[in-house]
């Protein structure tokens, strides 16, 4: 650590020259373009994702006016589930494929950087640690939700029409999908199940891969996931009990606060929501403590590792 | 007007001193080369100047400590190392749109039209292009960079000498003026010896020698002698002595020109000639303190 800096000359203080500085949101901006190049898979996985299932529902349709028959004489309950279930599937398929690009984004960002030593180059330019680390984060906190979401709206709107004008073609009309299905409002429950399960309760794991990105010197991989596996292990052959283990697996299943886990589905009616419920759980408020303590010592040892 | 100046600077990795009460001070307009040999804390002091390592002691570059200000001193400061720096995966024309996105003296400009005198296309990534090129990629963005101070450390390592000679003479030509200030380390003492202004060595994370280049040019003198002038000459009290092809070398401190001259043959030495007799001796001495206990 450096020494005070009362102890240095006034006349030093003089020399710095006033600058006309770019505002702030500038480099933070710029910083999450940087990595958009360098990870495209951000963006083309789950486009990728989108575009097989997409072709996989086309091949589908040409049983929908038979499957359509056979559902129109299931009860309504059964119905309803029949009828949803592709779009479940197209948002689950969205969700799995950001939650696995997210994690092995994380566990790349801070590493690859020190692992290829343009860290040195990153840091010649006038960008914080704060900034770096900062843009690095809102990449699975922001821009993989906002992705998923929007292609998932984009998926199940295509769906929809393709859906229509198959059961129109064949002589159904499609009154029977349209019931059955209300599309603002399944898009909001979505957008709610990613924001307060995706985003804000696996916020936690995010922000500790990125704090072990910044932080191992090799394999980031595995120390991320070992040690907690380690912990798990030794409490139980030590006391024979599973408290951190199921920790961590409720933590991953997470939004029982937010959404009962029977209705877990975000296509489930509205008035299943316990926003009050999540709000007012202390695991929420816990997570996002853990979250920021993760990410200021990401900060922090970004400032202090060297290339590895 | 101080651009560095450093009092009782001092870092350990574990049980190694890099820097040991390492003082410096460089004035602006100066070009100094920072000579040293492996491992002698040359890298370590210059990432102390340039925030990425912490320190003890006093630093401050432009007025600012670079360890808590950083981001803020990268304004007036531009740094090359080796030439593996730049992120290998991303475009010429993305770095290019980055640099001008995060750096408020960034003339675009500038940059585009010294690359348009390479073969280097806005369309390339840095993956594609040779080493000798990745350079020429990096100095053309540092030299549309208005900065105050630009570190470079060993820029032109593994380059070839055509490339070595270019990035030295674009920066004298095109960048350097009055008002800027460079340190350069490098390992090719014989090639930076015209362009420095200034020459430390450092050792041992001390700066041991320090002395301007018109100094430098008045003061040292080499003698190249028959082994019959050896007495006279070692009268003169050289500060270094060296056998080659039966003919013997002295280096002089502060001997009169006129004096050494009717002893043989007199010439401005190399610095590399003045670094192996400082650094050489006091490594013979370490080496002869840590042996006499036996």
């Amino acid at each position: 650590m450096n020494t005070s800096s009362n102890a240095v000359p006034d006349a030093f203080q003089a020399q710095s020259v006033p600058i006309n500085s770019l505002p702030p949101t500038h480099a933070f901006y710029w910083s999450l373009r940087r990595e958009l190049w360098e990870f495209r898979s951000i963006y083309l996985a789950p486009l990728i994702a989108s575009a097989l299932f997409l072709f996989g529902f086309l091949i589908s349709l040409m049983h929908l006016p038979s499957r359509t028959r056979g559902i129109a004489a299931l009860d309504p309950v059964q119905q309803q589930k029949a009828i949803l279930s592709p779009y479940h599937m197209a948002a689950g398929l969205l969700m799995l494929v950001t939650l696995i690009v997210g994690v092995f984004y994380c566990l790349d960002a801070l590493y690859g950087e020190r692992r290829d030593r343009s860290i040195l180059f990153w840091k010649s330019l006038p960008v914080s640690d704060l900034t770096a680390v900062l843009s690095k984060a809102s990449i699975p906190f922001v821009v993989l939700p906002v992705i998923g979401f929007s292609l998932t709206v984009i998926l199940q709107l295509i769906m929809l029409v393709l859906s229509s004008i198959v059961l129109a073609a064949s002589g159904f009309a499609p009154a029977l999908l349209w019931s059955n299905l209300s599309f603002f409002r399944s898009s909001f429950l979505l957008l709610y199940h990613l924001v307060t399960v995706h985003v804000i309760w696996h916020a936690p794991f995010y922000a500790w891969f990125l704090l072990i990105s910044a932080w191992a010197r090799r394999a980031p991989f595995l120390w991320a996931i070992l040690p907690p596996l380690f912990v798990a292990v030794l409490e139980r052959a030590a006391f024979n009990t599973n408290y951190f283990a199921f920790f961590l697996l409720h933590r991953a299943y997470g939004g029982a606060e937010a959404i009962p886990p029977p209705h877990s589905m975000p296509m489930d009616p509205m008035t299943h929501l316990t926003f009050a419920h999540y709000l007012t759980s202390p695991g929420l408020w816990l997570g996002l403590l853990a979250t920021a303590a993760f990410l200021a010592a990401a900060v922090r040892l970004r400032r202090h590792q060297s290339p590895v | 007007m101080s651009v560095i100046e450093a009092r009782a600077l001092r870092k350990s990795y574990g049980n190694t001193l890099a820097l040991d009460g390492l003082n410096l001070q460089l004035d602006e307009g100066r070009i100094l080369g920072l000579i040293g040999p492996n491992g002698a804390g040359k890298t370590t002091a210059l990432h102390a100047v340039l925030g990425l390592t912490p320190y003890q002691g006093q630093l401050r570059v432009l007025g600012c400590d670079p360890w808590t200000q950083r981001d803020h001193l990268m304004r007036d400061v531009s740094f090359i190392a080796d030439v593996a720096l730049l992120p290998r995966w991303i475009r010429v024309s993305q770095l290019l749109d980055f640099v001008a996105g995060v750096h408020p003296r960034f003339e675009r400009s500038k940059a585009e039209s010294f690359l348009s005198k390479t073969s280097i296309t806005l369309d390339r990534k840095v993956r594609q292009l040779s080493k000798g090129m990745v350079t020429q990629l990096h100095l053309a963005i540092v030299m549309a960079i208005d900065a105050r101070l630009l570190v470079l450390d060993e820029p032109t390592l593994g380059l070839d000498i055509l490339f070595r000679k270019q990035f030295y003479d674009s920066l004298l030509n095109d960048y350097f003026d009055r008002s800027r200030t460079i340190i350069i380390t490098t390992h090719q003492v014989e090639e930076v010896q015209d362009v420095l202004t200034d020459v430390m060595f450092i050792d041992r994370g001390r700066i041991v020698f320090s002395c301007s280049m018109d100094d430098f040019e008045s003061r040292y003198s080499e003698l190249l002698t028959n082994p019959d002038n050896v007495p006279a000459a070692r009268a003169l009290k050289p500060i270094h002595e060296r056998h080659a092809l039966g003919r013997v070398l002295f280096l002089f401190d502060g001997v009169d020109r006129a004096q050494l001259a009717a002893l043989g043959d007199v010439r401005t030495p190399g610095l590399a000639d003045l670094f192996v007799a400082i650094i050489g001796s006091r490594s013979d001495r370490a080496a002869q303190a840590q042996g006499a206990p036996q």
